[in-house]
């Protein structure tokens, strides 16, 4: 008898699925995005809704939605690195270098054991600064924010250091063939990779120890220490997961530009804070979604290729992306703040 | 009486030239709530953080069931089954009372799913629920972040925690310090219920009505040094303040 009453009352005690969906973030920063495609599909139907505009938008995002997702990790944790975008270029030259190292100065035509090698050359070089920021963060204590600015200079520098500044081309067909511009049933590859990358990134976030921990330490680390969980030891491993997201995402850079550049990604960093922020992620931490990070990283894709269609200037875009990203921070603080106060 | 579940003698502790603790013993037994108290400065802290292996002090005994023990960090005391309610609510805010329940305890799922870490809510949820309702901690949901409970039920799933891990005692330092005066009396339910269930609980409190009215036993520090002990319901406030003040002594207490 005492089982079955246990039982209806733990349950009963949930929050309905709906009530809880209309109290995320995500949900709402979901429907802005939708409402933005439906205005621009309203206003121009033929460019909007095809085929070729989709899969543009999407590879275009890819990159930078596998930098979002590192980057939800790290602000939940209530950290933030600035460093992902000069990582990318670092992965990306190293890579780059060593694929044609290995073929004699010239990898256009290199095999898959080259491209493989030049795949765990990025991951390694993400993991390697991924591991430093990790460390000087948790173990040397010193605040994220300068870590990863240093860190965010310090690649570039040495990316530049590797080809003497300039961008290293000779990438192999193999790759840019396959994972830069292949398809599979209509779907770019660099989608595919981008949202194998979410959805684990997701799951991992959402149902393991590893995510719980995630949450605990960015909510309050003074308590998840006094329960025993290494806060040290977590903090290391979410900057490494970024850097070796950063890494991977070098290398699909990489794939789908067929080059290596030194220059462009010296926003990816801002842009990928934005998006994770836009999607709900509370820069105080222990608050956060991975789905609210991919929302959150095509409204400003949408919103400047919109933007082009319906001939507004796309120098608008940034302005309206200021726009809603201070009105979400606000929006988030000001929840917080009715929340405490009980 | 019974013999003691924990039981220190002549504990001294130094910081540099201050000594915090000079000759202080501490007597808890099985299944009551002693409350630990004196002015500022008289040691209670101190002496807490000795018994739950938070400071190590530099001269005494320390007994668990008769047995001598040392508690060199605060997972040796939770090893023996002693836990520890600190009095900043050491709580994820983010997180729901069942998630801070298990925090750092948490269920895996059987089988491969459990081997990448991938923890089994439902089972948590389900049992953190039937500890709550156990205590008498009424919570509307369990699935709510803790930071939108009030201060009250918060601190309620503080001790809540504390006392799921805890076998034998559990500390408490200024549990009600926070709280208003209806959630007050729902932590000291609490409080009443966990010593049913045959845990002895330490209670550190400023609050003298609050001491008499839930306490088994009152042990009185001053100036480091144990200087009386009372029974709880056959004392008075004038005679607790006299002990915490040196006005009254008893010589058998040290």
């Amino acid at each position: 008898m005492s089982t079955t009453e246990k039982t209806t009352l733990s349950t009963s005690d949930e929050t309905p699925l709906l009530k809880r969906l209309a109290g995320a973030n995500a949900l709402w920063i979901g429907v802005v995005l939708v409402l933005l495609i439906a205005v621009f599909g309203a206003l121009r139907p033929d460019a909007v809704f095809n085929q070729v505009t989709f899969q543009t938008t999407l590879a275009e995002t890819s990159v930078l939605l596998v930098l979002a997702v590192g980057m939800t990790y790290v602000i939940i944790t209530s950290g933030i690195d600035l460093s992902v975008g000069s990582v990318l270029v670092f992965s990306g030259v190293a890579a780059a270098q060593t694929m044609n190292a290995l073929s004699d100065g010239d990898a256009t035509k290199a095999g898959w054991d080259v491209v493989f090698a030049g795949l765990l050359v990025a991951l390694g070089s993400g993991a390697a600064w991924g591991f430093l920021n990790g460390t000087l963060i948790a173990r040397a204590k010193i605040p994220p924010l300068i870590v990863t600015l240093g860190s965010f200079g310090a690649a570039t520098g040495a990316a530049l250091l590797l080809n003497n500044g300039s961008n290293v081309g000779n990438i192999p067909e193999n790759l840019t063939d396959t994972v830069g511009f292949g398809t599979y049933l209509g779907i770019p590859n660099m989608v595919l990779i981008a949202a194998a990358v979410t959805i684990v990134g997701a799951l991992v976030l959402n149902t393991t120890r590893f995510g719980r921990y995630t949450y605990a330490v960015g909510s309050n680390e003074e308590a998840a220490r006094r329960v025993g969980i290494s806060v040290t030891g977590h903090l290391t491993r979410v900057y490494l997961l970024a850097g070796v997201l950063s890494g991977l995402a070098g290398f699909m850079a990489l794939a789908y530009y067929r080059t290596a550049s030194v220059t462009g990604h010296e926003t990816d960093n801002l842009n990928a804070i934005a998006a994770t922020v836009l999607g709900g992620t509370s820069v105080f931490g222990g608050v956060g979604s991975i789905v609210g990070s991919v929302f959150g990283v095509f409204i400003p894709s949408v919103l400047s290729k919109g933007l082009v269609f319906v001939e507004v200037n796309k120098f608008w875009q940034p302005i309206a992306m200021a726009i809603v990203l201070v009105v979400a921070v606000w929006f988030d603080q000001s929840r917080r703040r009715a929340r405490n106060q009980r | 009486m019974s013999e003691p579940l924990l039981e220190a003698r002549n504990l001294v502790k130094h910081y540099g030239s201050v000594e915090a603790l000079r000759g202080a013993s501490f007597t808890a037994y099985p299944g009551e709530v002693v409350s630990l108290i004196g002015d500022n400065g008289a040691g209670k802290s101190t002496l807490v953080k000795c018994l739950s292996g938070v400071e190590q002090p530099n001269d005494g005994e320390l007994l668990f069931e008769g047995e001598p023990v040392t508690l060199s960090s605060p997972t040796d005391a939770r090893d023996l089954g002693i836990e520890t309610v600190f009095q900043d609510l050491a709580v994820a805010p983010d997180l729901d009372p069942a998630a801070n329940l298990y925090l750092g305890r948490e269920l895996k799922r059987s089988g491969p799913l459990g081997w990448f870490g991938v923890l089994d809510k439902k089972e948590m949820r389900r049992h953190a629920a039937e500890h709550f309702r156990n205590l008498g901690v009424s919570l509307q949901s369990i699935d709510v972040p803790i930071a939108a409970l009030s201060g009250g039920q918060r601190q309620s799933v503080a001790v809540a925690r504390s006392v799921a891990w805890a076998s034998k005692l559990v500390f408490m330092d200024e549990p009600t310090a926070a709280l208003g005066v209806v959630q007050r009396e729902r932590v000291l339910d609490v409080i009443k219920r966990v010593r049913d269930q045959g845990i002895a609980v330490v209670l550190i409190s400023h609050n003298m009505p609050e001491v008499l009215s839930v306490s088994d036993r009152i042990e009185v520090l001053r100036l480091g040094r144990r200087v009386a002990r009372f029974k709880g319901p056959d004392t008075t406030v004038e005679e607790l303040v006299g002990a915490m003040t040196g006005a009254l002594s008893q010589e058998d207490a040290a």
